[in-house]
């Protein structure tokens, strides 16, 4: 489903560079974790990969369906079924998250050709999503995200991943800043959208959330660069010697 | 730059779809101010002593007068001695009828969506069309009357209803108020009348569009609202004019009277030519509008979306002299391209236990500078007074500024006044986070600015609300792609 060859990226007019050279093949029905120390590339791998504009990709290409994606816009992604659980949700007072949904949902099903749902049909279907992830109906009629704490804003971007049914999530960061309780729901929730047809890439600092989603591979993420996969043994190891050991051990 | 804002900056330089001229044939004055042309003025307009006299007055306050500059805008100023001060459509009759109307002015407002048969009307609206320096067409005067409302131009008032028009033009804006204010009132020559008399509550939206057709012309109309005890209106005005490379005046002066239990809703949609990319030509819009809440729980509430002139000096306000008065301010102010707006109010308490609230909101663009000046000033006796007022910014690019002058004055221990203020730029983040969500980047931008001005909009008159909506879009539209 996405095959990621040799990525470099810079923030745009920067010459630093933050990816040098990722590899990542995801297929359908898999769930991805991806794991590395603050700074290492991780959260801008899944900007690049969803089209953030503040990031150019200098070398390498996305290949979603076998379809070069490097240079498309973050919406024409969307529509093929690129979705990105952001690691900081953005607040957009004013616009309830109903209405973004209803346009997201829309404007998804136009791109491929689907039917489109009126309000009323919308509603239904928006209704019968909230248990998902334990949500309350008056979250609909409430400014995206505007006012919300944190705990809401992560819950609030699994709700609108299982309105919007992706077949390629990245889940950046959803477990930080979620306490016990709220993780298990999120989880929960996560567990609920996974299914043999889409496929999960998570990127986390704490094996604590493959307690909860299980990974079937596990990649750790170093200095711009994928430098070990395996499966969950691989992340209960990090959790016992740390990303220090393991950087050592690899020189 | 960034895509996002490059985007953004190319969205802004749509076209502005009402700058068409009307080829008509005027009846003009000599060019120039003196007091011959005000005499000339009123004698053509058939106007009672008294109204000379008020005129020859304000414009010996106006000689007195120096022009204003503590604004936070720059401009060239006016050539008062290059000015047309009455530029009415030749052989103008007394228009009862439609038939006596120019074709090619009927099709102006055709052209401008606002069809002057009734007929064809939005449901419910009345419509008082001014062209130039006079009103053209009144329609559904005979069914208001019906209800006792008066509306009709201020030159028919002034003819018709000289009590009326003596007791309060001038009574809330004196001529010496300010320098505009003082040339109206020499200079004024048509405009809306509207009075709905006690315990009555107008069965219509009220509504005057004005056209500004004449390159040389200035445009200075006087509008006159007065709800008496127990009733209730609702008034909205549209303005648009052709593109002219030179600058043109537009110098109102609009007054509300509001008595006991009164209320006064008045609602602008300004969409004044806004010169082009290089900040040539373009309407200054110099305005004063202030209401007065004379009586016990009488209620004054100003909207605007502003969106279009060169310059922008506008300051509607209102005097809450009744006790539980009310005064609200709406606003969203749009600036793009070299424009300039210069905008706010001002409460001013002196009743018991009244409240004001301010909503504005400012959106700038391009080259363009926007600022919100407004001042709440609560008096000794005003014990037990509220305001509350909400100042917001959003910016659009890297160009254009954002400026906040609050003035705030409480002498009284028993009311309070609270202020926000917040700037935000439209960033990139909310745009990525919508795009990520499969909605393209214009209407990413379109749900953002939307979004932000919500609070404002849906005080406007329902019928208007869905025009605001489109005008907002035109108007920041081409932003993007």
């Amino acid at each position: 489903m996405l095959e990621i060859r040799n990525l470099h990226a810079v923030v745009e007019g920067e010459e630093l560079k933050i990816l040098k050279g990722v590899n990542l093949t995801v297929n359908k029905g898999e769930i991805h974790a991806i794991m590395g120390p603050n700074g290492s590339g991780k959260s801008t791998l899944s900007k690049v990969v969803s089209g953030h504009p503040e990031y150019e990709v200098t070398e390498g290409t996305i290949l979603f369906d076998g379809k070069d994606i490097t240079e498309m816009d973050a919406d024409e992604r969307a529509h093929l079924g690129l979705f990105l659980a952001f690691q900081y949700p953005v607040e957009v007072p004013g616009i309830t998250n109903k209405t973004l949904l209803r346009e997201a949902y829309n404007t998804i099903a136009r791109a491929n050709e689907r039917e489109e749902l009126d309000p009323l049909e919308f509603e239904d279907y928006l209704v019968s999503k909230l248990d998902i992830i334990d949500m309350k109906d008056e979250f609909l009629n409430r400014s995206i995200n505007t006012g919300f704490s944190g705990g809401e804003k992560k819950k609030n971007e699994i709700f609108q991943m299982a309105v919007l049914n992706p077949r390629l999530s990245f889940l950046d960061e959803t477990d930080s800043g979620l306490d016990i309780d709220a993780l298990k729901v999120v989880s929960g929730g996560v567990n609920k959208i996974s299914s043999p047809e889409n496929a999960i890439v998570m990127i986390t600092h704490y094996q604590r959330l493959l307690n909860y989603i299980k990974p079937d591979f596990v990649h750790v993420m170093m200095n711009g660069k994928i430098v070990k996969s395996g499966d969950i043994s691989l992340a209960e190891e990090l959790e016992a010697n740390g990303y220090d050991h393991m950087q050592k051990e690899l020189a | 730059m960034s895509e996002e804002t490059k985007a953004l900056e190319s969205m802004i330089g749509e076209e502005y779809k009402y700058g068409f001229t009307t080829d008509v044939e005027y009846e003009d004055f000599p060019k120039g101010i003196s007091e011959n042309i005000i005499r000339e003025l009123s004698s053509r307009k058939d106007e009672p002593e008294w109204m000379l006299e008020f005129r020859l007055k304000s414009y010996n306050a106006w000689l007195e007068m120096k022009e204003p500059e503590w604004f936070n805008a720059t401009y060239t100023k006016p050539d008062f001695e290059n000015l047309l001060y009455y530029s009415a459509p030749k052989n103008k009759p007394k228009l009862d009828s439609l038939d006596d109307v120019d074709p090619n002015i009927k099709e102006t407002y055709d052209k401008l969506g606002i069809p002057l048969e009734e007929q064809k009307m939005l449901a419910g609206v009345a419509v008082d069309a001014i062209f130039d320096s006079v009103s053209i067409f009144t329609s559904f005067k005979e069914k208001l009357a019906e209800a006792g409302v008066i509306f009709c131009s201020i030159s028919e008032a002034i003819k018709e209803h000289p009590d009326l028009v003596k007791k309060y033009i001038g009574s809330v804006i004196p001529a010496r108020d300010n320098y505009y204010a003082a040339l109206n009132s020499a200079v004024f020559s048509d405009g809306s009348f509207c009075y709905i008399p006690k315990n009555t509550v107008c069965p219509m939206e009220l509504s005057t569009y004005f056209r500004i057709n004449n390159m040389e012309s200035g445009q200075f109309e006087r509008t006159l609202i007065i709800a008496e005890e127990g009733a209730s209106v609702s008034y909205l005005e549209g303005c648009t004019a052709p593109m002219y490379d030179e600058n043109q005046l537009h110098a109102a002066v609009v007054e509300l009277v509001a008595m006991d239990h009164a209320d006064i809703k008045y609602s602008t949609i300004q969409n004044w030519y806004s010169g082009d990319e290089n900040g040539k030509g373009g309407i200054y819009n110099f305005v004063t509008k202030r209401g007065i809440c004379k009586g016990d729980h009488s209620k004054i509430s100003w909207t605007q979306l502003e969106t279009g002139s060169a310059v922008t000096l506008k300051y509607p306000s209102v005097i809450l002299q009744g006790d539980h008065s009310i005064g609200e301010f709406y606003s969203v102010a749009v600036t793009t391209k070299k424009q300039q707006a210069d905008t706010g109010t001002k409460m001013i308490h002196l009743g018991k236990n009244t409240r004001s609230t301010i909503i504005s909101k400012g959106i700038s663009a391009g080259d363009s500078n926007n600022s919100y000046r407004g001042e709440v000033k609560i008096g000794k006796k005003a014990i037990g007074s509220k305001n509350y007022s909400v100042c917001d910014s959003m910016l659009i690019g890297q160009t254009c500024g954002a400026h906040t002058f609050p003035y705030i004055s409480s002498e009284n221990a028993s009311s309070s006044v609270e202020h926000e203020a917040t700037t935000s730029r439209v960033g990139e983040e909310q745009i990525f986070y919508l795009m990520q969500r499969g909605i393209s980047e214009q209407d990413a931008i379109s749900m953002i600015i939307n979004g932000f001005v919500k609070d404002v909009l849906k005080e406007l008159p329902l019928e208007f609300a869905v025009e605001a909506n489109k005008l907002l879009d035109i108007k920041l539209e081409g932003s993007v792609g």
